[in-house]
């Protein structure tokens, strides 16, 4: 038997003895974690609409998701958040949580290696791809936007 | 010694000192991981009832880039240092290559000790510890500890019996969270090629114990045996699934050099000293890859060194055997363990301050020739000691066989 046959008879092997992580438990926590991420942005919309009546519906959204990326970031520093991930998986991750902790505990982490060389080079190493996905998609917008 | 975690696992009697907390007290987690292994030598050398200015070498190795706890400990101990590098295997290896050592009259006492932190090594390989991912069910855990033995020339009841340096074995496993699957089959190799050159089975060891596979690595190991003709049976363990408890979030065990460093040095020699073990075999089992090569899509390596040790009923002094451990006070207790400690701790300090200060150190060296003793002396002794000791030269000329197959 070449090496190359039995290398992938090891890993067709290997294959159907990992065992699989069961779908509707993770999803059921996923939904449950990220509805009530969900509902408390929301919350914290209406209320912010009824503390300030003037502002403008985008000036809400923007309170409002200031609020939830610090409580993250909070959450994030006491240790917390962590353990909320590893329960809600995806669920976490789809808000804008996610986000907010993939850019916070880097910093956290590279602290040590001190502020330039730690945390300015260090922090965007979880969130770099989202935010090279994000300007890349809006350059691709800006161009087709551009003919239309 | 360990950490919290694995201090409340299943083998939380056997170990010698739990740390409560896991930073002890440094700055930085790689900081943490030098004074776990600092304390851990100098734990190691005092419970022995040596001298640091007995040991003429320090072989060990860790995970992190350029073994760098290793060579900061070994600053601080001032001590020749044999840095040794097989990820997870370096137990086994600096065990092997410290027992050659001694086999061959170069060293009188040799320490060889590893260990690893959990959130040095996450910090290296994976994510960053606060960040909210889940693992998947194949991950394992890396832990927080280690251990060091002393092979010394001196009689005790438990000795190094042979040794199997393994080659370096892949089988086209590239995912990084399975690396249980990556190391299984050099775990086999190496078994295979050690009972076989031992002319020994599988069951007459009281136990064969693998370093880190995990839960899923062990049950492919127990297939890949089978596959050779070789069942494991009851006497089959991995160091892995025992550190940790089922209940724990650990996924499929502990993994890390520090593992079958603790378990060898805790629960193994333990069991050993007792007698209730008379032949074990340790195959400590490393995956070698980094960070880099995974991204770049190439497949793990993975590497096992096997020792196999042995419990000598009725030593006698005049018969010394070719490698033993010297480890010298029987239940020794806690308490006494945190003395020493605080006594390392002071011969620690000690020795930083001999490394600060030239001017000290010049003195210091006059007084008690610490370094200096130690580099040279150790071919001189070494010649003079060869003339007392009969050694078992069936051991050797074992070895050598092997070496040379």
């Amino acid at each position: 038997m070449d090496k190359e046959e039995r290398n992938s008879n090891y890993n067709l092997y290997v294959e159907s003895k990992i065992p699989k992580t069961r779908a509707w438990p993770s999803l059921f926590k996923a939904f449950l974690l990220g509805g009530f991420i969900c509902a408390l942005g929301q919350g914290f919309y209406d209320l912010y609409s009824y503390l300030f009546p003037n502002l403008a519906e985008s000036e809400l959204s923007t309170c409002m998701l200031m609020t939830i990326i610090f409580i993250t970031c909070f959450l994030t520093g006491l240790g917390v958040y962590d353990v909320i991930g590893a329960w809600g998986g995806a669920g976490s991750v789809i808000p804008i949580t996610g986000f907010s902790n993939s850019i916070s505990s880097p910093a956290i982490e590279f602290k040590k290696e001190g502020i330039i060389y730690g945390i300015c080079v260090k922090m965007f190493t979880i969130a770099g791809p989202v935010i090279v996905c994000g300007v890349v998609g809006s350059i691709l917008c800006g161009i087709v936007g551009l003919f239309m | 010694m360990v950490g919290p975690l694995e201090g409340k696992g299943p083998l939380k009697d056997y170990f010698d000192y739990v740390i409560k907390d896991d930073t002890l007290k440094e700055s930085s987690f790689e900081k943490s991981e030098r004074k776990l292994l600092l304390d851990i030598i100098t734990g190691a050398i005092q419970k022995s009832g040596l001298n640091i200015s007995d040991i003429q070498f320090f072989f060990g190795g860790d995970l992190l880039n350029q073994i760098v706890s290793s060579s900061f400990t070994a600053r601080e101990l001032s001590l020749p240092f044999i840095g040794l590098y097989s990820a997870c295997a370096t137990m086994t290896e600096s065990l092997a290559l410290a027992s050659i050592f001694v086999d061959n009259n170069l060293a009188e006492n040799v320490v060889a000790g590893t260990c690893t932190h959990f959130s040095s090594a996450e910090r290296q390989y994976r994510f960053p510890l606060e960040l909210g991912n889940q693992r998947p069910p194949t991950a394992q855990w890396t832990i927080t500890g280690g251990g060091a033995s002393i092979i010394s020339k001196r009689k005790s009841n438990i000795r190094i019996n042979s040794v199997t340096f393994g080659k370096v074995v892949d089988f086209g496993i590239s995912d990084i969270n399975n690396m249980g699957a990556a190391m299984a089959p050099s775990a086999c190799d190496s078994i295979l090629t050690h009972i076989k050159n031992r002319n020994l089975k599988s069951e007459d060891y009281d136990m064969i114990l693998t370093g880190d596979l995990g839960k899923l690595g062990s049950e492919i190991l127990i297939d890949l045996m089978e596959h050779n003709g070789v069942v494991l049976g009851k006497n089959y363990s991995d160091c892995g699934c025992m550190i940790f408890d089922k209940t724990e979030r650990v996924f499929m065990g502990g993994s890390g050099a520090g593992c079958s460093a603790s378990v060898l040095n805790s629960y193994l020699l333990k069991k050993l000293k007792n007698g209730e073990f008379k032949r074990v075999l340790l195959v400590s089992t490393g995956a070698l890859m980094s960070t880099t090569t995974s991204q770049q899509g190439d497949t793990i390596p993975g590497i096992a060194h096997a020792v196999e040790l042995e419990y000598v009923p009725n030593f006698k002094k005049q018969n010394v055997d070719s490698v033993v451990f010297g480890v010298k006070n029987e239940n020794v207790k806690n308490t006494k363990i945190k003395k020493n400690f605080k006594k390392s701790e002071k011969i620690a300090q000690k020795l930083k301050n001999n490394g600060k200060n030239s001017a000290i150190l010049e003195k210091n060296l006059k007084n008690s020739n610490v370094s200096s003793k130690n580099s040279n002396t150790s071919s001189p002794s070494s010649k003079q000691k060869k003339t007392n000791l009969t050694m078992q030269t069936l051991d050797s000329a074992n070895k050598s066989k092997r070496r040379e197959k």
